[in-house]
């Protein structure tokens, strides 16, 4: 199964990306050859396999844990801001969203 | 310059021995790295900072003077430039994160100070560690010191790079899919990927969270175990994944005799894809091997070949997930340039990344969408299983697995420039052990194609690192492949 211009752009739109359409048409060329090797995973039966979604379960870390519900950090914002594109007293700068 | 050489040459254990005995102090120690890294032909750094390394060093000289010396005062350590510094900046080779300042340090950066390490400077790495070759850095490529015209592997690749060419003793490096091991074996270095959960993940840029795991590099087995012993241990209240397993002497076991250990060869390392000069380097290393007492047995990973696609399709669709942070908001790169809040997000995400990384979040918000995610993220995931299972049952019938760290010595910059599928397939031998959480790393075996370097790879069972080290040391006490360096170095 190929994957379409449209597919791309797409799914450039939900990964919020505005690609250029050379990049576009090279990111198409590039997904569906890796789409070829992808082939050989539909051939593997797996029924009944359980999904594996993280190594911790087979090093026995199984539980996530729970930390107390206590105040650990300082009040860093500043520190914290300080790659901030664009930040005015304190706050995140962002376009307009409610009109 | 000391009695036993010069500074360069010498290893992490070798110098802790001569700031103890005073032979030379931290601060000559980090000046001479300094004066090697301002002239590295490599690219290796992409950040200095000499005030913030000569101050760290003059706190190491006083510790010691004072007789609090750490376990390894003064030593200088350089690191990927994927582990956030407060006193360096922080880039993840990508543009979106030019300029950026952490406010914090990693977990590993501070276990490490911790230890008393001074810290030269920061290392080159592929893009948010995307690619094999380093040449995905928005900075530029790193030169692999044995060939200039030659990648040092990635995606640690200026760890490598710099460890080969002796402009610094130490590095940190990561391992999301081989990107520790493959950069050491292209440079002819020893670095070792920890079981997952070993290192903390605090502080290290997010990739694949699942497969992600920090780890030593250096120029021998010896010396990653004194790293290693350093910089893993619980983090519990950071990272949600950090293993509650208390601090191991990692170097206690490194001499234990080889007797009667079970080497289990996977069929699939060495069939027709391999190099002939990787396969006799890495024959002959285990031909040592074999003198030392060990036992070859040959065993079946059937599933290698899917390690590729499984692993691609798990790394993207976490990639996606984990890259969606850089909105242009908080932190990152923002569009000079832009309409509305959804153009703006979209325009900063397009500048701010490069190609591949492009292209893994986009697989990874394909297979993560609707209509797909049963057949390609559920799929891949129960085949990670399998592949799992598969080292289970090779390990009932062996102590450490061993093979090549990759089908090739280290490409041409540039080779595979149009066809970024030829990086993903040479992560064949890797991938597998990233899968599974295993601990693997990569050995010097002497040299392939090209007169180039060759790692041998040995991939241990879960928490098995004091083992791999023990093979891995005993074989550096027989051969001398990890003490050889690219002319002109």
């Amino acid at each position: 199964m190929a994957l379409t211009a449209q597919d791309i752009s797409r799914v450039a739109h939900l990964a919020r990306l505005e690609l250029e359409p050379q990049e576009s048409e090279r990111a198409l060329g590039h997904i569906n050859g890796f789409f070829k090797l992808v082939e050989q995973m539909a051939a593997v039966a797996t029924e009944g396999i359980e999904p594996m979604a993280h190594p911790a379960e087979l090093t026995g870390a199984v539980a996530l844990r729970l930390r107390d519900d206590a105040v650990t950090e300082p009040d860093q914002r500043q520190a914290n801001q300080q790659s901030a594109p664009a930040v005015e007293r304190g706050l995140f700068l962002v376009p307009r969203v409610i009109e | 310059m000391s009695a036993q050489g010069p500074l360069h040459e010498m290893g992490v254990a070798q110098l802790g021995a001569g700031l103890k005995a005073r032979a030379f102090s931290a601060l000559e120690l980090a000046r001479h790295c300094l004066a090697r890294a301002e002239h590295d032909a490599t690219a290796s750094f992409l950040a200095l900072n000499p005030e913030v390394t000569l101050a760290q060093a003059r706190a190491s000289d006083a510790r010691r003077a004072a007789g609090n010396a750490a376990p390894l005062e003064g030593v200088p350590v350089a690191h990927k430039d994927i582990f956030v510094t407060r006193d360096f900046p922080t880039t993840a080779g990508s543009k979106m994160l030019a300029g950026y300042r952490s406010p914090f340090d990693a977990t590993v950066v501070a276990r490490l100070a911790q230890a008393g390490m001074v810290t030269v400077g920061k290392l080159s790495c592929d893009e948010f560690a995307m690619g094999s070759g380093n040449e995905n850095c928005a900075y530029g490529p790193v030169r692999n010191p044995w060939d200039a015209a030659r990648v040092p592997g990635g995606s640690s690749g200026g760890s490598a790079a710099s460890l080969a060419a002796r402009l610094v003793p130490a590095a940190t490096g990561t391992d999301t899919g081989g990107s520790i091991r493959q950069p050491a074996s292209f440079c002819g270095v020893t670095g070792i990927k920890p079981t997952y959960g070993r290192a903390s993940r605090y502080g290290m840029i997010a990739y694949a969270s699942s497969l992600d795991q920090g780890g030593p590099m250096a120029r021998s087995a010896e010396d990653c175990a004194l790293l290693l012993s350093a910089l893993c241990g619980p983090d519990p209240d950071r990272d949600s994944t950090s293993l509650d397993l208390p601090a191991e002497d990692f170097s206690a076991s490194l001499n234990a005799d080889l007797k009667g250990l079970r080497i289990g060869l996977p069929q699939e390392f060495f069939g027709d894809g391999l190099a002939p000069g990787v396969r006799a380097a890495v024959e002959a290393a285990l031909a040592e091997l074999q003198k030392l007492g060990a036992a070859l047995v040959t065993i079946s990973l059937p599933r290698t070949e899917l390690a590729i696609p499984v692993y691609y399709i798990i790394a993207a669709a976490e990639a996606s997930s984990n890259l969606s942070r850089y909105d242009g908001v908080k932190f990152g790169h923002r569009a000079r340039e832009y309409f509305d809040l959804e153009s703006m997000y979209k325009k900063s995400r397009a500048q701010g990344f490069g190609s591949e990384v492009k292209r893994r979040i986009m697989t990874g918000t394909y297979v993560l969408s609707h209509g797909y995610y049963d057949a390609y993220y559920l799929q891949a995931q129960r085949i990670r299983r399998l592949i799992a299972e598969d080292f289970r049952s090779a390990f009932a019938q062996c102590d450490v697995i061993a093979g090549p760290v990759a089908p090739t010595v280290a490409w041409k910059i540039g080779q595979n420039a149009a066809d970024p599928l030829a990086d993903y397939l040479a992560d064949i031998f890797t991938l597998p052990a990233s899968l599974a959480g295993l601990p693997a790393m990569s050995v010097p075996a002497g040299v392939g194609e090209h007169g180039m370097p060759v790692g041998l790879q040995l991939i241990g069972n879960y928490f098995a690192e004091a083992r791999l080290l023990n093979v891995a040391h005993r074989l550096q006490q027989a051969t001398d492949f990890h003490h050889r360096k690219p002319a002109g170095v």
